[in-house]
């Protein structure tokens, strides 16, 4: 009955979403408004950003796994930042680092990660027709666009592109006379920073008043997937950390060309005494830090999020502690902001802060282990599916231990003395950061594409994929701790001239084959990402049994994704293997009153709220008629 | 032409992988299976976890026992013996809670694959397992932080009324040092005062300068406390002495400092090591440019009577450099050329 009636509903005011006014090529994959292609231009748009990050790496990897190799074949790219004897340059050594930290952070994890799955999946999970300001998410999109093209440019400039480190501390940053990429490049650098920071605060606004205020009915926030939980505690993070930033760069900006002293104070460079005193470049590392904390978090909660919702789905069982994972997100949330001066314990802080800030930073890892744990009881008993996606989530959680073990060596200030700008930092941020996080991505991409684009990717490919990056991965990054606990310094060009870092040559080596053999890897995912979108079999509407609202979509959504009226949900998104039930999945518009066999006690109650719903529901249409 | 051969063999291998995928993909529309998991699939994958999880456990094992010696720098401070202390306690405790998470991890992959007869359990919570691992944890994690925190706290407490006084400036790309002298008190400067060859911008007017010399290298006692007043004049920089377990940023506009005892001096250290060639080191761990990798200088640990009588050796910058005479003021040009021991 319940159905029957649900038909008539508000179906007259959604009727313009369904009729497929034809859109010209522009406005449908250019300037687009719909939620769904400005995923897909953000996802287009990142996997690029990926390959250069990845690319940019291979290079500056060579010249530390083979500081003797000839590189003068990669003149024809690199042009005159390789030497005529075939050496790299020193100063475009550090450019490549920098450009390669922040594009990854930035463009790739940041921008690709929640640009694509946050505006994919927060309408079609809630239940909502499009975003709240389909506008200002077009906006956002193409923000971000020029940030990319002018840090792209930048790439390609004579004096080089920014080369401070992905952090542009000053003084080095705001003195062209320090180095060559303190010129055009760091300006550069800055201007797209602050188009990113539009961009993602668009976004991020666009995001949390659409989880808001267009749920569904039904769609209490205590039956909002993990995924919507991670997006929306994302985007919370953004909007409170970003104008942080924005701050920092502007503050830059004024030292690096108008003569204020924010950040300088008493330098003798090139002969010269400047004249700004009073300045001080804690200031920024604190302006900084405050947002970059955060950042890693922003980085990193979406990817939680996302494997939640495949371990989940592909162990057949409800996600273990849905409300621990909840409140554990939220901790990280508020203790991310709390945190950030555990990158400055040696950096001339007031002991005292150090102290507090190390104790902060360790209350964080609890809500971490925390979930670990949940993940870890979530395929405790289930009945998995090794989809290529599920791999990838299995292979989060590994690379998020390993890489988060070792923050509570970094986080203990006494320890960090040694290990600060190490090798052991770059191992740990790399697993619990970067690999967790784009492996979140890529299970992402392998779990929603037959959604995005109604095809199915090539699973063999995927499990080569797969092993390929896993193994490749820890290759790379394992490897890096033994480096830095022998205290070899990161941002080297070059360890020869030291006899405490002349050792390691064959692991360095041995990292440098790895992490080109694992970015060659990457190709067989772009080859079955690209081919899949035009020659992948048809997909069905729901591939992985799964219980959200996105799988009850038509193949490929149209404009306003269902074509009917929105679905309403009657249950929490994890009814997976449920006693009782004839299926192993109940999906979340399934009501209580149909599945009499499999309801819980308290759910039994729930029935009457249905009908209420129902009854209320019939009112207002009433209502609307007359 | 070389070249050349290396791009036909990469066209040819890719040429092939993609043949063999296009026919793989035509049996398999033949044969109507795809991209749906099969049970084969599924236990490849279940297996491979296993696998993987013993190669990774049995290589880093194996790597992390064979080459401790290697990767594990002998330590020569007091406190770096504390912190050292701490790294290995939390690596034992941390090491068990990656060991056991990650195996858990592997094991119930491969245990709890797919299997059509077998339903997965409904479990959605339980708050007593919820309080219990995030009480342990939390327990755990205090006790690392207290005992962090004692340590830190001595390290960065004040420094000893009669540590060794020693500047040590970083610029692009190299490090100066400066001692205090006689007085034991490295005086007053002014970075407009800076120049080719005042490089610490000296302020002659302050009567701690007159008696400090410089030196190439880092010269310290053993055994007793020494104090290193950190300062940079162009960007930030950082000091690293590995062996010692002691990092401090250099940060133009504000001083920084660093007190440690050294308690191996070079030679016992070139014993210890077997290698007569040994040296400490100090290195840059703040990214300053172009020249940040070879921003080094050699350290050397004395025993204190040596030291003493190496200090005593030095000439003050002043008597090296007596034109800046000049710039003191006139009551304390006396004072000056005895401090500074210039002779007439
Ligand atoms: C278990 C909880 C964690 C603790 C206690 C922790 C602690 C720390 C500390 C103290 C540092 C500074 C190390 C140094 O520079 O000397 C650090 C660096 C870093 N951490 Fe973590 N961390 C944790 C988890 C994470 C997570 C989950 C992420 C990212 C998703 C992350 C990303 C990073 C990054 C990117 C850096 C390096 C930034 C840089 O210097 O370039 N950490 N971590
Ligand atoms: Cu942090
Ligand atoms: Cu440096």
């Amino acid at each position: 009955m319940a159905t029957a009636e649900a038909h008539i509903d508000v179906h007259a005011h959604d009727d313009h979403h369904d009729d497929h006014h034809e859109q010209s090529f522009i406005s449908k994959y250019i300037f687009s408004m719909d939620h769904k292609m400005i995923a897909k231009q953000y996802l287009i748009t990142g996997i690029i950003w990926a390959i250069i990050g990845a690319a940019l790496s291979a290079i500056f990897r060579l010249q530390l796994g083979f500081p003797e190799a000839d590189l003068g074949w990669l003149r024809p790219i690199l042009g005159k930042w390789i030497s005529a004897e075939g050496a790299l340059d020193p100063e475009f050594y550090l450019a490549l680092v920098t450009m390669h930290g922040t594009i990854m952070v930035f463009f790739v994890l940041t921008a690709g990660l929640s640009g694509t799955f946050s505006n994919f999946l927060i309408p079609l999970q809630i239940g909502a027709r499009d975003m709240a300001s389909g506008f200002m998410n077009m906006l956002s999109y193409w923000f971000f666009f020029i940030a990319s093209v002018i840090m792209l440019i930048s790439l390609f400039i004579e004096t080089g592109p920014a080369s401070g480190g992905w952090v542009v501390y000053p003084p080095l940053s705001a003195l062209p006379q320090a180095m060559s990429g303190s010129g055009l490049g760091m300006t550069m650098w800055l201007v797209a920073m602050v188009f990113f920071i539009a961009s993602s605060l668009l976004g991020g606004i666009n995001y949390v008043s659409t989880v808001i205020n267009l749920r569904t009915k039904g769609m209490t926030f205590s039956r909002l997937p993990l995924t919507i939980w991670a997006f929306f505690l994302t985007a919370v993070i953004g909007i409170l950390s970003f104008p942080v930033l924005f701050a920092a760069a502007l503050l830059l900006v004024f030292d690096r060309s108008f003569g204020t002293s924010f950040y300088l104070s008493e330098i003798y460079i090139q002969g010269e005494a400047l004249p700004n005193v009073g300045g001080s470049p804690i200031l920024y590392q604190h302006l900084f830090w405050f947002l970059g904390h955060p950042e890693v978090y922003i980085v990193l909660l979406p990817a939680l999020g996302i494997t939640s919702e495949i371990i989940a789905t592909n162990s057949r069982k409800p996600i273990f502690g849905y409300k621990a994972m909840i409140i554990s997100m939220m901790g990280i949330t508020f203790l991310s902001f709390i945190v950030w001066a555990h990158h400055m314990f040696v950096s001339g802080l007031n002991p005292f802060l150090g102290s507090i800030f190390m104790f902060l930073t360790l209350i964080i890892a609890v809500p971490s282990a925390v979930k670990v744990f949940n993940y870890l009881t979530t395929l405790w008993k289930g009945n998995i599916i090794f989809t290529p996606a599920m791999l990838f989530s299995i292979g989060l959680v590994s690379v998020f231990i390993s890489g988060g073990i070792t923050g509570i060596f970094l986080g203990n200030s006494a320890i960090d003395i040694q290990l600060h700008d190490t090798y052991f930092v770059v191992a740990h941020f790399h697993l619990v950061m970067g690999a967790a996080s784009s492996f979140g991505l890529l299970a992402g991409v392998y779990h929603w594409f037959p959604k995005m684009f109604g095809r199915m990717m090539d699973t063999k490919l995927g499990y080569i994929h797969f092993w390929l990056t896993f193994i490749g991965i820890y290759s790379v990054f394992f490897p890096m701790h033994y480096i830095g606990i022998a205290g070899f310094p990161r941002r080297y060009y070059s360890f020869t001239n030291f006899d405490a870092f002349s050792g390691f040559t064959d692991l360095n080596m041995f990292i440098s084959i790895a992490a080109i053999a694992t970015f060659i890897g990457q190709f067989i995912f772009l080859f079955n990402f690209f081919y899949s979108i035009f020659r992948g079999r048809k997909a069905p509407a729901n591939p992985w049994n799964s219980t959200t609202l996105e799988w009850t979509t038509p193949r490929v959504p149209g404009h306003g994704n269902w074509p009917g009226e929105i679905p309403k949900v009657y249950r929490w998104p994890y009814d997976y293997s449920k006693p009782g039930a004839e299926e192993d999945f109940i999906p979340q518009t399934v009501p209580f009153s149909q599945t009499m066999e499999s309801n819980l006690p308290h759910e039994n109650d729930e029935i009457a709220l249905e009908k209420e719903m129902e009854a209320e529901e019939i009112v207002v249409v009433d209502a609307n008629k007359h | 032409m070389f070249g050349f051969y290396i791009a036909l063999a990469v066209f040819l291998v890719v040429a092939i992988l993609l043949l063999i995928f296009r026919i793989s993909r035509l049996v398999n529309v033949v044969k109507g299976t795809g991209e749906e998991t099969t049970k084969s699939d599924n236990n490849f994958n279940a297996i491979m976890m296993v696998v993987f999880m013993v190669l990774f456990f049995g290589l880093a094992g194996w790597y992390s026992f064979a080459n401790f010696d290697a990767y594990d720098p002998p330590v020569a401070s007091e406190h770096g013996e504390l912190t050292d202390k701490l790294f290995w306690r939390t690596m034992w405790i941390t090491g068990i809670v990656f060991m056991i998470t990650n195996i858990l991890l592997f094991v119930f992959s491969y245990k709890y694959r797919y299997d059509k007869n077998r339903k997965a359990l409904f479990y959605p919570h339980n708050n007593k397992l919820e309080y219990l691992w995030t009480g342990v944890p939390a327990i755990v994690l205090t006790w690392l932080v207290i005992s962090g925190w004692m340590a830190w706290d001595g390290i960065m407490s004040e420094a000893p009324e009669d540590a060794e006084q020693i500047e040590i400036m970083g610029y692009q790309f190299q490090w100066s040092i400066r001692y205090g002298g006689m007085d034991n008190k490295v005086g007053d400067y002014d970075y407009r005062l800076i120049d080719a060859v005042n490089d610490h911008g000296m302020d002659m007017s302050d009567r701690a300068n007159y008696d400090d010399f410089k030196n190439i290298s880092l010269v310290i006692p053993k055994g007793k406390p020494v104090l290193l007043k950190i300062r940079a004049r162009d960007v930030l920089h950082s000091v690293f002495i590995p062996h010692m377990r002691l990092k401090m940023d250099a940060v133009p506009g504000m001083p920084t400092q660093f007190w440690f005892v050294a308690n191996k001096t070079t030679a016992e250290m070139r014993v210890e090591e077997g290698n007569p060639d040994f040296n400490y080191e100090l290195a840059c761990t703040e990214i300053c440019g172009e020249g940040h990798f070879s921003m080094k200088k050699i350290v050397t640990v004395l025993e204190p009577e040596e030291y003493e009588e190496w200090k005593a050796e030095q000439k003050s910058w002043l008597s090296k450099n007596p034109d800046f005479m000049a710039q003191v003021p006139e009551d304390m040009k006396e004072l000056a050329l005895v401090t500074a021991g210039i002779n007439e």
